[in-house]
């Protein structure tokens, strides 16, 4: 076996499905994807596990899938996230500088977003994620790295994810109940939001929502910046759900009706036409009717989108979505859905397609996987950012960092 | 009226009545004014806002205020919301000065289009500005008009919600229930246009007419005044003898008020009564008895009057307000689509076995069946999604009140 350290795995435990996702980072940094592993997921209800056995079979089988093509074995793993019970908002930290030479430092900066990460949250809840956004020194706008710079109050923004910590702490004790450590758990919208947009797209301001079987997760980015997120407990579930009811049928019928001859958006030709169906356990055959399915699957999609304008309008972002709308999740694979998230959101939108990654032409095709490909790219990010060569070079950085400050 | 015939009537000179203006704004809101007919509001100052000239000449209404800049040419927006409310910001001391004298200003019109939708709440501000009381009568758009005037209509609806004292909405949609669907277009409009002048006229009656059970202002405008409240509105009328059975019979069928459903789930009730001279106490007892079982969880605000044209007739307006609040429960999240006036709810089960009542109630009745538990589906045992009062996991298409059949 190689040497895993350059071995980077994103697993999503979704409500209808579960995927690994195992990246390679080579020599000059760059992520390739090496392996898949997929296995639809039981004991998940909106995000959230259920039942833990049932879940960690699902996952366990995954992985094996994962390993197996990828030829190596996962120790670790980038933890996805999601729930109703996660919150997305934004917080300002100041901090006065008090060097008498007002020059911005390291520990300045450190000690800004930690007070900016100092929020009231209910006890049960911890953070996710604090996303740095921009600096302000001295009230000035739009300051990316205030390191060396000089001013007397240093401001700073963070966009601030929490969730429930037990709630959070379930997949991750199931995860660790398969012998696997949790490097992170990172919220699956911010996941695919850095699957699917470019730098150029989150400076013009997008949005992503990914449409997952059991939650919908939205992300906007403006100026480059994370300026929202937010949790939408409704899925591709419901959708089947909706059909079930309305159509009278069984819910693996409805999930099936809904992939061969779904739409989000009434087609003319389903007017009146009608889908026979097959003999099921010798009841006789039923007939339904093309244009109520459309109908009903297509009232549920926009009813998701609306409540998610209505949210972005609120936040006043709506008008920001210069690149447009990105949508992802297995939900993306709904025909005509960017038509219908155009006239909701009034903006170009398109059916994400993850370019910033190189690796098996076969995931990145996939909508599903968007979530777990955004997982190994978050590791990517996050190990470019460390320093790279080991312990030595650590130590070296570190030293110069103390010398620095006397000289 | 005669005060020396019936000493218990008073007359209508020693009561005071207020100055009310009625404000028609836009195409619709210009028409519906048009119909109202002059004798029932007999002191009234009717004012005509719009943008577009040639229909305001056409008008013949006195008061006529024509908002106009380069964009518009003396047109009309053609729908455009944006325009109209440029134009409005422009001319808002032209629009306030419309509204200066009066203490209650009634503001008619119909949204979803580039005028009467984005005017009225820019109006009903100005209103509030000089002090008057300001209640809206709107209409909605059909649901063939397209989703752009329906999402433009809602957002009207809200910005008006937010700035005046009371709304009485009127979606048009529902009014297809009322009304033969072989009738002729123009007389559907006609009586279209005739449910909202009801609605009117019941105001109208009830705060210049003097009742024997007098309803004030001040209650109506308690009714209305909950920002968030969303009032329905209904107006029956029979004759004969048996005519207190047969409003109630009308009363609870009607489509507005979700066949009797709109009641249970009030907080608020106003009942106002009109009879001719023979109006009996018998008679109204029985109607504020049936009417008082619909809703018992209400505050019912009551008031009755003899009106001498009415003859045999009896009337009863009916306004039931519900206070905007974040329902959990699941029931009660299901009813508020009931009052959300946007489409109306068909739901494909029979119409009186269909509905939420609020729980704790202890008797037993038809209305009861649990309709809202059975649609959940695979998300029956799971935590409910909440959002604004509705619960998500309900399929769309019944909260929406979309008939597949």
């Amino acid at each position: 076996m190689f040497d895993d350290s350059n071995l980077i795995v994103g697993l999503e435990i979704g409500t209808s499905k579960v995927c690994v996702v195992v990246g390679e980072l080579n020599a000059e940094g760059a992520l390739n994807i090496i392996g898949l592993g997929q296995a639809p997921a039981s004991g998940v209800r909106k995000g959230e596990i259920v039942d833990p056995a049932q879940a960690e079979e699902s996952v366990h089988y995954a992985i094996v899938e994962a390993e197996r093509m990828a030829n190596v074995e996962i120790s670790h793993v980038y933890l996805g996230v999601t729930g109703a019970h996660i919150r997305g908002f934004n917080n300002r930290g100041i901090h006065r500088v008090l060097a008498a030479d007002h020059e911005i430092t390291d520990v300045d900066v450190q000690d800004v977003v930690k007070n900016a990460k100092a929020i009231n949250l209910p006890v049960e809840n911890c953070i996710v994620h604090a996303v740095r956004q921009h600096f302000f020194l001295d009230g000035q706008d739009g300051i990316t790295n205030p390191v060396g710079m000089l001013g007397s109050l240093l401001e700073v923004d963070v966009h601030v994810v929490h969730g429930v910590t037990n709630r959070l702490q379930n997949a991750v004790r199931l995860v660790k109940g398969l012998h696997l450590e949790v490097d992170e758990i990172v919220f699956n919208g911010l996941a695919s939001s850095l699957a699917l947009l470019t730098n150029e797209q989150k400076e013009l301001g997008a949005l992503v929502i990914d449409l997952g079987g059991g939650t919908t997760e939205y992300v906007v980015y403006v100026n480059g910046i994370i300026r929202h997120t937010g949790v939408l407990a409704i899925g591709g579930d419901h959708v089947s759900n909706d059909l079930g009811h309305g159509l009278k049928v069984s819910l693996s019928r409805a999930e099936k009706l809904k992939c061969e001859h779904g739409a989000a958006v009434v087609q003319a030709a389903s007017k009146g036409h009608t889908i026979t169906l097959a003999h099921e356990l010798n009841l006789p055959a039923r007939t339904i009717n093309h244009e109520h399915l459309q109908r009903i699957m297509s009232l549920r999609l926009e009813e998701i989108f609306q409540i998610i304008a209505e949210d972005l309008e609120q936040a006043g972002l709506l008008d920001y979505l210069g690149a447009g709308v990105f949508i992802g999740g297995g939900g993306a694979r709904i025909p005509h859905l960017a038509q219908l998230a155009e006239s909701v959101f009034k903006a170009p939108a398109f059916l994400g397609q993850t370019n910033s990654i190189s690796g098996l032409k076969s995931a990145l095709d996939q909508p599903e996987f968007l979530t777990a490909i955004g997982l190994v790219k978050y590791a990517s990010l996050k190990s470019r950012r460390r320093p790279a060569g080991g312990f030595l070079s650590l130590l070296k950085n570190q030293f110069g960092r103390v010398l620095s400050l006397f000289f | 009226m005669n005060p020396a015939v019936d000493p218990q009537i008073p007359a209508r000179e020693t009561t005071n009545p207020p100055v009310i203006k009625i404000i028609g704004v836009g195409t619709a809101g210009v028409r519906l004014l048009e119909t109202l007919p002059a004798a029932d509001f007999t002191g009234a100052a009717r004012v005509a806002v719009d943008t577009d000239a040639a229909a305001l000449t056409a008008s013949g209404v006195g008061h006529k205020i024509q908002l106009d800049n380069r964009l518009v040419h003396g047109l009309d927006t053609g729908g455009d919301a944006e325009h109209g409310r440029a134009l409005t910001e422009e001319q808002y001391s032209t629009l306030k000065a419309a509204g200066a004298g009066a203490q209650v200003i009634l503001l008619v019109a119909g949204l979803g289009g580039g005028v009467g939708g984005v005017i009225t709440p820019l109006l009903a501000r100005a209103a509030r500005e000089t002090g008057s009381l300001v209640l809206a009568f709107v209409t909605l758009p059909f649901d063939w008009e397209g989703n752009h005037r329906r999402d433009q209509a809602r957002q009207d609806l809200k910005q008006i919600r937010a700035q005046a004292d009371g709304v009485i909405c009127l979606p048009n949609q529902k009014t297809f229930k009322l009304i033969d669907e072989n009738t002729g277009v123009v007389e559907f409009f006609r009586i279209s246009a005739g449910l909202l002048t009801e609605a009117l006229r019941g105001v109208w009656q009830l705060m210049t007419r003097p009742g024997l059970i007098q309803i004030h202002l001040a209650d109506l405008c308690a009714l209305l005044r909950d920002k968030n409240s969303e009032a329905v509105f209904a107006f029956v009328e029979a004759a004969g003898s048996a005519r207190a059975r047969e409003v109630v019979e009308k009363l609870l069928a009607h489509p507005l008020l979700e066949e009797g459903r709109a009641l249970a789930e009030s907080d608020t009730v106003l009942v106002n009564l009109m009879g001719g001279r023979d109006l009996a106490m018998g008679e109204v007892n029985r109607v504020m008895e049936q009417i008082t079982r619909q809703c018992e969880h209400a505050r019912v605000i009551m008031g009755a009057s003899v009106d001498e044209p009415l003859k045999d007739r009896l009337t009863v307006t009916v306004i039931a307000a519900r206070h905007g609040r974040p329902a959990v429960s699941g029931d009660a999240a299901t009813s508020r689509s009931a009052h959300a006036c946007p489409p109306p709810r068909e739901t494909p089960v029979k119409p009186h076995a269909a509905g939420g009542r609020r729980k704790a109630d202890p008797k037993l009745r038809q209305e009861l069946l649990p309709l809202a538990t059975i649609s959940k589906g695979r998300f029956d045992k799971s935590e409910p999604t909440i959002h604004e009062g509705e619960d998500l996991d309900i399929p769309t298409y019944l909260r929406r009140g979309v008939s597949l059949y």
